[in-house]
């Protein structure tokens, strides 16, 4: 049953919406009835949320930011945060965020000829090789990349 | 059967995750104001930090060993013990949180071997987090703490599933480190020869109902196997609250004394509406360097009674702030203030005075106003005037890691 308007006069005040900059608002006094309900209240979805998206794993999924531009032909540039699921492991050719000869990288890992090499997405950057006498330690797997654009 | 896992050296574990460099290194974290010791690396123990010693006591030793000091950093301790937490609830549907770093699991129903499971636990918190944890397992939870206990000095497992390994775990338990034994016990059974936990169950019970109460005797029962601790689900709300905190220098002034105990005070009605409290009674305290050589320790501490329960900011505020001025004393150099608030009673049944005015219903709708702008601005956006703006008592926290989890302009860098 749509409910029946309400009587109330409705009067809107404008409060001088030029003095306001930018979008002008102005308040509405009285009560505004909807003649219908709304077709779509049945159909009412809850909002999209990112973080579903960006965050599977919640107790293992950690953000970190970038700095450098040894990736940036894997659309990873200075500034970006990654997501990182440390609960992931590693396949060939995942990205990771890793921890070697004392400080924290984020590079593509593959498998040569049997060995493992962290492998830059920038021809400028060499690759390196893991093995033995490297300290490395893996930290996560980056599942998300955001970048800001403005 | 339960499980006790527990984190190793959390807090230091905590610092490691974001610093894989210290890994076999000394590393220490200091308590609030960066005075005494409070979670010390495999290596600070092995070198002699002591927990709870003021650090520069120590200070040839930490510039002669290396070692590394980290200011305490609660908001990343917290939220990495929050994902801990929220990990072993998939291994268990029960689990009590009993601390910061540890936590009870209910494993009825196991289906695999423990010795299997445990190790996942083990290897999934590790891996997961990055924070190593022991786990105990036993028959009951006094059971599975002993388990942790040995496991810690193991390889991080111990499960006691036997009677014979029952016994053994007993028998290589001293009786002050058995859960639920105070240290005033400890030191009455030690005297009457009772050294380990094992000497413990063999106590005739009517002796330990008589002189420890019934908590002795159901710890006997623990020990024997027949579980009657249950876990508990709910963390019950908390009997009382405090906020304390040393300045980060020696102060006299009453002003500035003022902002810093209104801060504390606010944060305590802060954690009073958190957990849907009211408080009667608000205790404030104040005293000056206990580890000085030179000024005369002075300790002095005041109770407010509130006419009717209250947790809005400014209730429990002014409050303090009367007893404040009550214990204050010109020309002393003060170190430390804090409130407590006790007598808490629920939110929704306010006992209300017969002669006096009862709660400000405006000031209520003002802190809820307060604090919504202050959860989504950043905590003290909002504030009383009374708490200031002049940060002279503000903590020392020179060696604060940054808040990598809860804070966006301060996450881990990671060099491309």
């Amino acid at each position: 049953m749509p409910r029946p308007a309400k009587k109330d006069n409705i009067t809107i005040r404008l409060l001088n919406p030029k003095k306001s900059s930018g979008n002008f608002s102005f308040p509405v006094e009285g009560f505004v009835a909807a003649g219908f309900p709304s077709p779509a209240g049945d159909y009412m979805d809850k909002e999209l949320d990112l973080k579903e998206l960006l965050v599977r794993n919640e107790s293992s999924t950690f953000f970190v930011q970038v700095c450098g531009n040894s990736m940036v032909d894997a659309g990873i540039n200075d500034g970006d945060i990654l997501v990182v699921d440390k609960s992931l492991d590693p396949r060939d050719d995942s990205i990771l965020v890793c921890f070697v000869d004392g400080e924290f990288t984020v590079k593509r890992v593959s498998k040569i000829d049997g060995a493992l090499y962290l492998i830059p997405a920038n021809p400028q950057f060499k690759p390196i090789k893991i093995d033995e006498s490297a300290d490395f330690r893996l930290w996560g797997v980056v599942t998300y990349m955001i970048h800001k654009f403005r | 059967m339960f499980a006790l896992v527990d984190a190793n050296n959390f807090y230091v574990s905590c610092e490691k995750v974001f610093a894989p460099w210290l890994e076999g290194k000394p590393v220490v974290v200091l308590s609030n104001n960066d005075g005494c010791v409070i979670s010390r690396s495999d290596e600070a123990k092995a070198l002699g930090f002591k927990m709870g010693e003021p650090v520069f006591r120590e200070k040839g030793l930490v510039e002669k060993s290396g070692t590394t000091l980290f200011s305490s950093n609660y908001t990343l301790y917290g939220d990495l013990s929050n994902r801990m937490m929220k990990l072993l609830g998939d291994f268990s549907p029960e689990v009590e949180v009993y601390s910061i770093d540890e936590a009870f699991l209910d494993l009825r129903g196991i289906k695999t071997s423990l010795q299997e499971y445990a190790l996942r636990i083990k290897d999934t918190i590790r891996k997961n987090i990055g924070i190593p944890v022991g786990v105990g397992i036993g028959k009951t939870k006094t059971l599975a703490k002993i388990a942790n206990h040995i496991a810690k000095k193991q390889n991080g497992i111990f499960i006691i599933d036997t009677e014979r390994l029952r016994d053994w775990a007993l028998r290589n338990t001293p009786v002050e480190e058995v859960w639920g034994i105070g240290r005033q016990y400890a030191k009455k059974l030690s005297s009457m020869g009772i050294r380990s936990a094992y000497d413990f169950t063999l106590l005739n019970s009517n002796w330990i109902r008589k002189n420890m109460s019934v908590v002795g005797l159901r710890t006997k029962e623990e020990l024997l196997g027949c579980s009657c601790i249950p876990l508990e689900m709910m963390m019950p709300a908390k009997k009382n609250i405090a906020t304390t905190r040393a300045f980060g220098k020696k102060l006299t002034d009453i002003r500035i004394i003022s902002e810093a105990l209104a801060t504390h005070a606010v944060r305590c009605a802060e954690k009073l509406r958190k957990q849907k409290s009211n408080a009667r009674f608000v205790t404030v305290f104040i005293h000056s360097d206990p580890f000085s050589a030179n000024e005369k320790y002075i300790y002095k501490t005041y109770t407010v009674t509130l006419p009717v329960a209250s947790n809005t900011n400014v209730d429990i505020v002014k409050a303090a702030l009367s007893g404040l001025r009550r214990i204050y004393q010109q020309g002393i150099l003060y170190k430390k203030t804090g409130v407590i608030v006790t007598e808490l009673s629920d939110e929704s049944c306010v006992q209300e005075n017969l002669f006096e005015e009862g709660n400000n219903p405006g000031l209520k709708k003002i802190t809820k106003v307060a604090d919504l702008i202050n959860r989504r601005f950043g905590r003290d956006k909002i504030k009383l005037a009374i708490q200031g703006n002049n940060k002279e008592w503000k903590l020392r926290q020179e060696k604060l890691s940054p808040r990598y989890t809860t804070c966006w302009n301060e996450l881990l860098k990671v060099k491309a």
